[in-house]
């Protein structure tokens, strides 16, 4: 944008900015381009939270942010724009509070809808920069699509239990997430954070790294992480990078052979995954009156041992989910058995393995231990 | 040749460490060790044609292998290998 045209900075905003109008690299002119800027934050989560917090305070003009979840108790640990009394409440209707009272200035747009392929290029149009912070591959190549087709830099963060990763995709000459990785793991393969976990200020981490690279393409100052992949792992302490190379093959950024937004759920495998629904299941209701009558039923829980010493249901026994391919020589064929984790993702992997060796009479917990808790018996802790 | 696997916590636990001394003359043959010796690792690194998976990124220093050949491409002593899968949290 030129100068001239760059909105005026109010004496509240001079003072209110002081600190960046004296860094020689922002100072005025740097300000009137962060008001001027349109950032669209994806997903009001973990990487969301920072993201929104150090963009308002900064005082970059406009916000929009895409959600459509509800604040949870189990949100708190790292999505440090919501707080406890918004459990309950709506993640942006939280946002746009918190966003207000850190930085007035800040015009918010929200947009209280799931990302999908019909609505991605209207949301993504109207915005300068994407950051990338959801939770879930089909939303990820999602985005990176449509960026790549409007030629909206992405700025991308991603994080699993004590590691993270972030760059910047979809720049002019740079490359894009299908550069990095052509296709997603099969659902299943790689836990999400609510089953593998997360350390809380990992987000923390990543997501200000995105909203520094936001403000650096913004201003257009320093060396940006276009080509670069920047990897933490917060348990070693250490940080490096490698390169990510545009790949003249990508269908994306390369061949362009993706003109249009596809489905990325069929991308992403969703409707052949062995995931609750798909398998034979039984609920949480019919399981417990089996059991009170005393059926011989063999229960057996996927989880992992942390998760069994928090809460587990009696007379189940425990074989984690990877262990379960070793086991079989434990599991009775003639017996029913019922599989069970924490909401019904890794229990049906595991109904759906052993259906292919041959089993007949098993069965996943719908809603898995969360279910059991919330119908059955509510002194079953839920984490 | 002599190389370092660097491995992300979520794999590390399939192998005795993070980090693993191995040798081979390519990065194939490298891999092919360490699915050798940790049988459970194996199948996370290489599909059933004995490929790289597209969702699983491997670095010879700080050179994605897709452009250097993929598992053909050669190591030297001392070089470094790391393991980058796919995560999506947020």
């Amino acid at each position: 944008m030129a100068t001239a045209t760059l909105p005026d900075l109010t004496h509240e905003e001079l003072r209110r900015y002081s600190r960046h109008l004296i860094l020689p690299d922002v100072a005025i002119e740097g300000q009137r381009k962060l008001k001027a800027a349109r950032v669209l934050i994806i997903g009001a989560g973990g990487l969301g939270s920072p993201l929104a917090l150090y963009l308002a305070a900064a005082g970059v003009g406009t916000l929009g942010i895409v959600d459509f979840d509800t604040v949870e108790a189990s949100n708190l640990q790292r999505q440090i724009l919501h707080g406890t009394r918004d459990i309950g409440r709506s993640k942006l209707a939280s946002a746009r509070e918190r966003i207000a009272d850190v930085n007035p200035n800040v015009r918010t747009e929200l947009h209280e809808t799931r990302l999908t392929s019909a609505n991605a290029l209207e949301i993504i149009r109207q915005y300068d920069i994407v950051v990338d912070g959801t939770d879930n591959f089909a939303t990820r190549y999602l985005t990176n699509d449509a960026c790549v087709l409007l030629g909206k830099p992405n700025v991308y963060g991603s994080i699993f239990r004590f590691e993270g990763q972030a760059s910047v995709f979809a720049t002019a000459d740079g490359p894009c997430y299908r550069c990095l990785y052509p296709e997603p793991p099969p659902p299943g393969l790689v836990p999400s954070c609510a089953e593998g976990g997360v350390l809380g200020v990992l987000p923390g981490q990543i997501g200000t790294i995105q909203a520094t690279e936001v403000i650096k393409l913004i201003l257009g100052i320093g060396n940006s992480l276009v080509g670069r992949l920047l990897l933490i792992d917060s348990l070693a302490a250490t940080y490096r990078t490698v390169k990510v190379r545009k790949d003249p093959w990508c269908p994306a950024c390369g061949t362009h052979e993706i003109r249009e937004l596809i489905d990325y759920d069929e991308f992403c495998g969703i409707p052949n995954t062995p995931a609750a629904g798909t398998v034979p299941q039984i609920s949480a209701v019919d399981l417990a009156e089996r059991l009170r009558r005393g059926d011989d039923v063999d229960v057996i829980d996927v989880r992992e041992e942390y998760e069994w010493e928090i809460a587990h249901i009696d007379g189940a026994r425990l074989i984690p989910l990877e262990h379960v391919p070793s086991s079989l020589a434990t599991i009775d064929t003639a017996r029913d058995v019922v599989l069970i984790c924490k909401s019904g993702a890794r229990s049906a992997a595991a109904v759906s393995h052993l259906r292919g060796v041959g089993y007949r009479k098993v069965w996943n917990l719908k809603g898995g231990i969360d279910a059991w808790s919330e119908e059955v018996d509510s002194n079953v802790p839920r984490y | 040749m002599s190389v370092t696997l660097h491995l992300p916590a979520v794999l590390a636990r399939l192998a005795d460490g993070n980090a693993i001394e191995s040798t081979g003359s390519t990065v194939g043959e490298v891999v092919g060790d360490i699915a050798t010796r940790f049988p459970g690792l194996g199948a996370r690194l290489r599909d059933a044609d004995g490929q790289p998976y597209p969702f699983v990124t491997f670095y010879l220093n700080d050179e994605d292998i897709r452009f250097h050949g993929g598992f053909a491409a050669t190591v030297s002593d001392g070089d470094e290998v790391t393991i980058v899968p796919a995560i999506a949290g947020g």
